[in-house]
């Protein structure tokens, strides 16, 4: 009754196929089949954030998908943004303004940071933290990871006026 | 956690969901966004025989209106009901309602009808469904059941439901041009569980309220449409009137303990809501200065 399902998608611009069991979340997926550990897996229900992903251009908790879910959708990880360089700006951001500590939370956070300054060029603080209000840190706390994205909102403006 | 193993079946067509549900009943659940079943499933609160994933019925999906109707599909998401421009022009109070609900990639999978079906008692959806008057469109073996928004709600996740049937859309009616709205809600944080939430629609005619809809959330094991909303229609709204509806809506009202709040805090904060309501919408900055005792 618990048959495998074959699916085929689109992980980070590379075609991907296999046979998933329908208990497997797309989270473990990522990170048991094709070892793309990049996306984190914290609560697995949905609350802090850590397992961001992109499921045909919109973030998602990839926890809360089933890989079977994931039939002809294109995908895109931590690591498809860090290698084509869409977040070269932000992650350095990140460094130089001491927006991580123990790393966990990162690529979740870099997915919902370059969501909302995709949607939104110029955002002010209170709506930085609005959009990253599903992603926990635990080490830092949340001030630095405002300044590293309010800077790169104001460099990229500055870059495209 | 990881949830226990189940059998998957995409469904091809609502009649072919339908055949599904009615084989397998209560052993079978809907998935549409997952984004209640599926934290349910991880956390083994529930463990279904069968998953029935109807998130390719595209015919499921979007908002269309027609003469006085405001009809939207089962399938439609959060970020869909957000961007909505029926939506913001019809039924502006689901608009101010969505953005309260959870965090954007969450609304990025998370659907209308996956939330009424599911009914918790704090989220926000349901309790504007009893605001705005919904009618809730069911499909099951035996056709098409047309159920009111006031009479699809019975308890803590339950819903007039029945296993077999899939509920495909909700319809409501276009909101008149000169009614106005008021949606807030308590959280610990943007996008948590509401503590309490209240969903109102008015009509207001020389300063006073010739219609108000209170839906009240997070206040009972099911949304409230409070009946305590008459005592201010029709009347020059006083401290002492408001005092009385206050009174009235607190005998309404069956909240639960939790680790948010006691029942006490949710009366307190369900009267402090009516307050700013009546306040903001009679733009009677007098009203609102504190929560009537």
């Amino acid at each position: 009754m618990t048959a495998t399902v074959a699916i085929a998608l689109s992980v980070n611009g590379e075609l991907v196929e296999a046979n998933v069991l329908p208990r497997l979340n797309l989270a473990d997926f990522l990170r048991e089949h094709l070892k793309l550990t990049g996306t984190h897996v914290g609560c697995e229900h949905g609350v802090c954030g850590a397992c961001t992903v992109r499921v045909n251009g919109d973030i998602v908790r990839s926890c809360l998908m089933l890989a079977v879910q994931t039939q002809n959708a294109a995908i895109e990880t931590i690591e498809g943004l860090s290698d084509s360089g869409e977040i070269a700006d932000l992650q350095s951001a990140f460094r130089e303004r001491n927006a991580l500590q123990c790393g966990f939370c990162t690529p979740g956070m870099l997915m919902a940071a370059q969501d909302l300054l995709k949607q939104s060029p110029c955002p002010d603080r209170e709506r930085i933290r609005e959009h990253l209000s599903g992603n926990y840190c635990r080490c830092t706390g949340y001030q630095a990871i405002v300044d590293a994205i309010e800077s790169t909102a104001w460099a990229r403006r500055g870059r495209r006026p | 956690m990881k949830a226990s193993a189940f059998a998957y079946a995409r469904a091809t067509s609502v009649a072919n969901a339908l055949e599904m549900l009615t084989t397998y009943g209560e052993r079978a659940k809907v998935l549409s966004g997952g984004q209640s079943l599926l934290p349910a499933m991880n956390l083994r609160l529930v463990a279904p025989e069968l998953i029935v994933d109807i998130g390719e019925l595209t015919e499921l999906r979007g908002v269309a209106v027609k003469g006085e109707v405001l009809t939207i599909g089962a399938l439609t998401r959060h970020a869909d009901l957000l961007k909505s421009r029926e939506v913001a022009a019809h039924a502006p109070l689901l608009k101010d309602a969505v953005a309260h609900i959870a965090h954007p990639a969450i609304r990025n999978r998370g659907t209308i009808g996956g939330s009424l079906a599911h009914a918790d008692p704090a989220s926000e959806l349901p309790a504007c469904m009893l605001t705005l008057g919904a009618t809730i469109i069911a499909r099951g073996p035996g056709g098409e059941r047309r159920i009111a928004a006031n009479e699809f709600f019975v308890g803590i996740y339950e819903t007039a439901l029945t296993p077999q049937e899939l509920l495909v859309a909700v319809e409501l009616p276009v909101t008149p041009k000169n009614s106005t709205h008021f949606f807030h809600e308590f959280a610990r944080r943007h996008g948590d569980y509401a503590i309490v939430g209240l969903a109102a629609q008015a009509s207001i005619r020389d300063g006073r309220f010739a219609d108000l809809r209170l839906g009240f959330f997070a206040v009972g094991d099911r949304p409230l449409l409070a009946e305590s909303a008459s005592k201010l229609v029709d009347v020059a709204i006083t401290p002492a009137v408001l005092i009385e509806a206050a009174s009235a809506l607190d005998d309404e009202l069956d909240p639960l303990e939790d680790q948010q709040a006691t029942p006490a805090m949710r009366r307190h904060l369900a009267k402090v809501l009516l307050a700013r309501c009546v306040s903001l919408l009679l733009a009677r900055p007098d009203l609102g200065a504190g929560a009537p005792a």
